[in-house]
């Protein structure tokens, strides 16, 4: 009997011990997150179904009405919508082309190979915010100097000053900073290709085309599959650089989503609005990138 | 072996893509070049050495930023938000990895899940939350709130990489007596270091340069980090690029010389980092 007991007693001080552990161990990171991210995003679900200033003490319930507003109303939410899309679409295909370009060539024998990864890497580590500011400079005054220098018509456009110009503007200053990020992985995929590989396809009389589709873009699969998730991340959340580039302008026609969201909460003042075009992004950025890695997972299988 | 295969091609192409380089690094020449001049000169001809180098502009910018304060409050927020996330980090996914219950692997998927939600999506609860908590408009705030959204990729780095690491050792440290806490610190912790560089240098780049969640928590001048402040003074001083582009400069060098000196680890973070995420 009092063995028995005794039994019971020390697992349940096993126990115990195991559950100070796990309090020690798990708790405070656990309760950070928790309450800044979990507890954050769930409010942000029921906001969404409020109308609420900011100043109010209580958010007045109103149901669906703020989604009613964004897909019937808001001029604003469609053009950045569409805006992000486009960008998205455009950034997405010229940084991956040009890196992966960069990548091939970098890998060949050169001698300044390890200084121009460097080169094309160093955007990368500047903040947007001061990225933006800097192209600003260039668009608006170095091309202005530089059309009166060389005549060239590129240099002599309204840049930014118009739609067109800044949406351009806003997809070169993204694929100036973000390539040499692709590159390095590019780079670390492309250097553990079999060297036999090639040098067997050579013997078979491949040419150079044949062996980059047959060989090197297959092989590559997977740091397609990061590379893509990355810029699909960056670009449909981007926020500082076009905040410091354009702000937006000219008339909205450069505005983001993520930048929408932020003008209808933080400026406007309607956070029950905001919070609901928060939530429809996190659905659409949601179901953008899990469907892009399963799609690309079964690529990679395939081949 | 490498001068060796030296084919004309090969030289025509290197030729091609030094000038390629040129072309990316030129943004960078137009800001150092034109932060030397005043403003009349700038104005005349972006595209120019200045006449006169000159460091008006930077004693001036030095001042109107109060660069020495936004400097020191990025190099607290970052150390200290990183600091505690590897360590909390750590933590949890050791706990994760080593315990053997279900609730575990419920937790991991919660982290993982998490990395999917962008910042926007939750920064207009969170300023809320961060209110009620008492975070904002502090530095100690701030870092709390980094090691939320640090959280899950801290933890999904480090479990992988744990998974992939013996445990023997650590049954090893139990049996001559040690306890938990130091069996994590004595034998965990330095095993560890490789995916640890890795975190620290993602979270670095991340911190460092991040702006939009500051921009919500910080309202004091006197705990405003770099890029706050940057973006302060191109709101009060739009077009006055003569001052606004060494500002810049002051704004870029620091994070540069950390590239260039920690270059190779830096490239090798990336690849380990997102070969895994």
């Amino acid at each position: 009997m009092s063995d028995l007991n005794k039994k019971k007693k020390k697992s349940k001080a096993y126990r115990m011990r195991l559950f100070r552990e796990d309090l020690l161990f798990l708790g405070p990171g656990l309760l950070f997150f928790t309450v800044i991210v979990l507890v954050s995003f769930l409010i942000g679900i029921y906001f969404s179904f409020t109308e609420w200033n900011g100043v109010n003490k209580d958010a007045v319930w109103i149901g669906l009405e703020n989604y009613r507003t964004i897909f019937q109303g808001d001029k604003q939410a469609v053009t950045s919508a569409v805006f992000t899309i486009k960008f998205t679409l455009a950034s997405v295909l010229l940084s991956n082309l040009i890196a992966f370009t960069i990548a091939l060539a970098l890998i060949l024998p050169m001698k300044t190979a390890n200084s121009m990864r460097t080169v094309f890497f160093l955007p990368n580590v500047i903040g947007g915010i001061i990225l933006g500011f800097v192209w600003r400079f260039i668009f608006v005054n170095s091309f202005t100097s530089l059309g009166e220098l060389t005549g060239l018509p590129f240099f002599q456009l309204p840049w930014l000053g118009s739609p067109e110009t800044g949406f351009w503007g806003s997809v070169i200053v993204f694929v100036w900073q973000r390539t040499g990020y692709l590159m390095v992985i590019y780079i670390a995929s492309l250097l553990t290709i079999n060297e036999e590989l090639i040098e067997a396809a050579k013997i078979d009389g491949a040419t150079g085309l044949q062996m980059l589709f047959r060989i090197t873009i297959p092989l590559t699969v997977p740091a397609f599959t990061v590379c893509l998730f990355l810029v699909l991340s960056w670009t449909m959340k981007m926020f500082d650089v076009i905040f410091s580039l354009t702000s937006g302008g000219p008339f909205g026609s450069t505005e983001t989503f993520a930048m929408n969201i932020y003008y209808e909460a933080f400026q406007y003042n309607n956070y029950g609005l905001g919070s609901a075009k928060a939530v429809l992004f996190f659905i659409v950025v949601g179901l953008v990138s899990t469907s892009q890695v399963l799609i690309t997972k079964r690529w990679e299988v395939e081949s | 072996m490498s001068r060796s295969r030296y084919t004309p091609k090969l030289i025509i192409l290197e030729i091609f893509l030094l000038i390629v380089a040129l072309i990316y690094l030129s943004p960078f020449y137009f800001v150092v070049v034109n932060s030397f001049k005043p403003f009349g000169e700038i104005v005349e001809n972006a595209a120019s050495f200045p006449e006169v180098w000159n460091f008006q502009n930077y004693i001036k910018a030095w001042d109107m930023v109060s660069f020495p304060v936004v400097f020191m409050n990025s190099v607290i927020v970052t150390t200290f938000s990183i600091a505690g996330m590897v360590l909390m980090g750590s933590m949890t996914a050791w706990r994760l990895v080593r315990r053997n219950h279900p609730m575990m692997h419920v937790i991991f998927v919660l982290f993982v899940s998490a990395m999917v939600i962008p910042f926007q999506s939750v920064m207009i609860p969170m300023v809320k939350v961060a209110n009620v908590f008492g975070l904002m408009n502090s530095r100690i705030g701030v870092i709390f709130i980094y090691f939320g959204f640090g959280m899950p990729l801290t933890v999904f780095l480090l479990h992988g990489y744990i998974k992939s690491i013996p445990h023997e050792l650590e049954d090893s440290a139990y049996i001559d007596g040690c306890t938990i806490t130091q069996t994590f610190f004595r034998i965990v912790m330095p095993l560890l270091q490789t995916m640890i560089i890795t975190v620290i240098i993602l979270q670095t780049l991340w911190i460092w340069n991040d702006f939009l969640l500051p921009l919500l928590v910080l309202y004091k001048e006197s705990i405003k980090t770099i890029p706050l402040g940057i973006f302060g003074f191109f709101g009060q001083y739009l077009n006055r690029w003569d001052w606004a582009l060494s500002t810049l400069i002051m704004g870029m060098v620091p994070i540069i010389i950390f590239f260039l000196f920690l270059q190779k680890y830096i490239i090798k973070g990336i690849t380990a980092g997102s070969v895994k995420a």
